[in-house]
């Protein structure tokens, strides 16, 4: 809770909220970061993998191979998605598979699936982007700023 | 070999840095990976994320950063031809494999699929 919040608190509710902090179990911050680790690199090593067949037996140079590897990576994500194995790996890996494509990829189809039961149109179709939409949303209006920045450079440089 | 080797250790670095930024700083996911695309377009932006992927391969290319750097390379390769409107015809150019493989794969998966738990 920032300090701004707590000020408008009583005395109780900040005795309430520091009472409640020691009591809140403290992270396992270096145990997640080691599966994390582990989970994130193998998930890499994984994308590596079908980058090396796409770099050996489809012409692809080690810039362009990005883009089928991120594809396949996200296709298989769906997969085990849908199968709920995903689930299990985003539980013992935590940010090790949120982290990766396949873990935007898993937030899509897992909001899909979930919300078939309002109907195609408005429950698939209107909350697939639910989870997944800020990235795309945030990363596009970064791209567009820095974009604009970068052009604007560009001509006062070539001035 | 070594190239495998490198892409494990760079991603799960990258994952690492997901990872803490949950922990210590008590970001949501949803906070995080924006976080990390952000971070992943301004690294594109100065022309410094391209040398990783180089590098690291998919160690760089898998994890959520590599996304924003695609979208500004997209806008910057773009608006290299055309100007100011590049920056928007441009912007999902590089991306496009990405976010189709994402959306199709994720409907289909709803027609086959049930929800689990």
């Amino acid at each position: 809770m920032s300090d701004k919040k707590k000020k408008k608190l009583t005395p109780v509710q900040q005795e309430y909220q520091a009472f409640a902090s020691q009591r809140e179990p403290k992270r396992p911050v270096l145990a997640n970061s080691i599966r994390a680790f582990i989970a994130g690199g193998i998930i890499c090593t994984i994308g590596q993998f079908f980058q090396w067949i796409f770099m050996t037996f489809f012409d692809f140079t080690d810039v362009s191979a990005g883009n089928p590897t991120v594809a396949v990576m996200i296709i298989l994500a769906v997969i085990l998605t849908g199968l709920g194995v995903y689930d299990h790996i985003a539980q013992w890996g935590g940010g090790g598979s949120i982290v990766p494509v396949t873990g935007f990829a898993n937030t899509l189809a897992s909001a899909a699936i979930e919300h078939r039961s309002e109907g195609y149109v408005l429950g698939v179709g209107g909350n697939m982007f639910k989870i997944a939409g800020p990235v795309i949303t945030f990363g596009v209006f970064a791209a567009f700023l820095i974009g604009t920045i970068a052009v604007i450079l560009k001509a006062l440089g070539g001035m | 070999m070594q190239q495998f080797i490198i892409a494990f250790l760079v991603g799960g670095a990258i994952c690492v840095a997901g990872q803490l930024l949950m922990d210590l700083l008590k970001l949501t996911p949803a906070h995080m990976t924006v976080t990390l695309v952000v971070a992943g377009a301004v690294l594109g932006g100065l022309g410094l994320y391209e040398p990783l992927i180089k590098f690291a391969g998919a160690g760089a290319s898998v994890p959520i950063s590599s996304f924003g750097n695609a979208l500004v390379k997209g806008a910057l390769s773009e608006a290299e031809r055309t100007g100011l409107v590049g920056v928007l015809t441009g912007i999902f150019e590089v991306t496009s494999a990405g976010i189709s493989a994402a959306i199709i794969f994720a409907f289909l998966g709803s027609l086959i699929f049930k929800p689990k738990g």
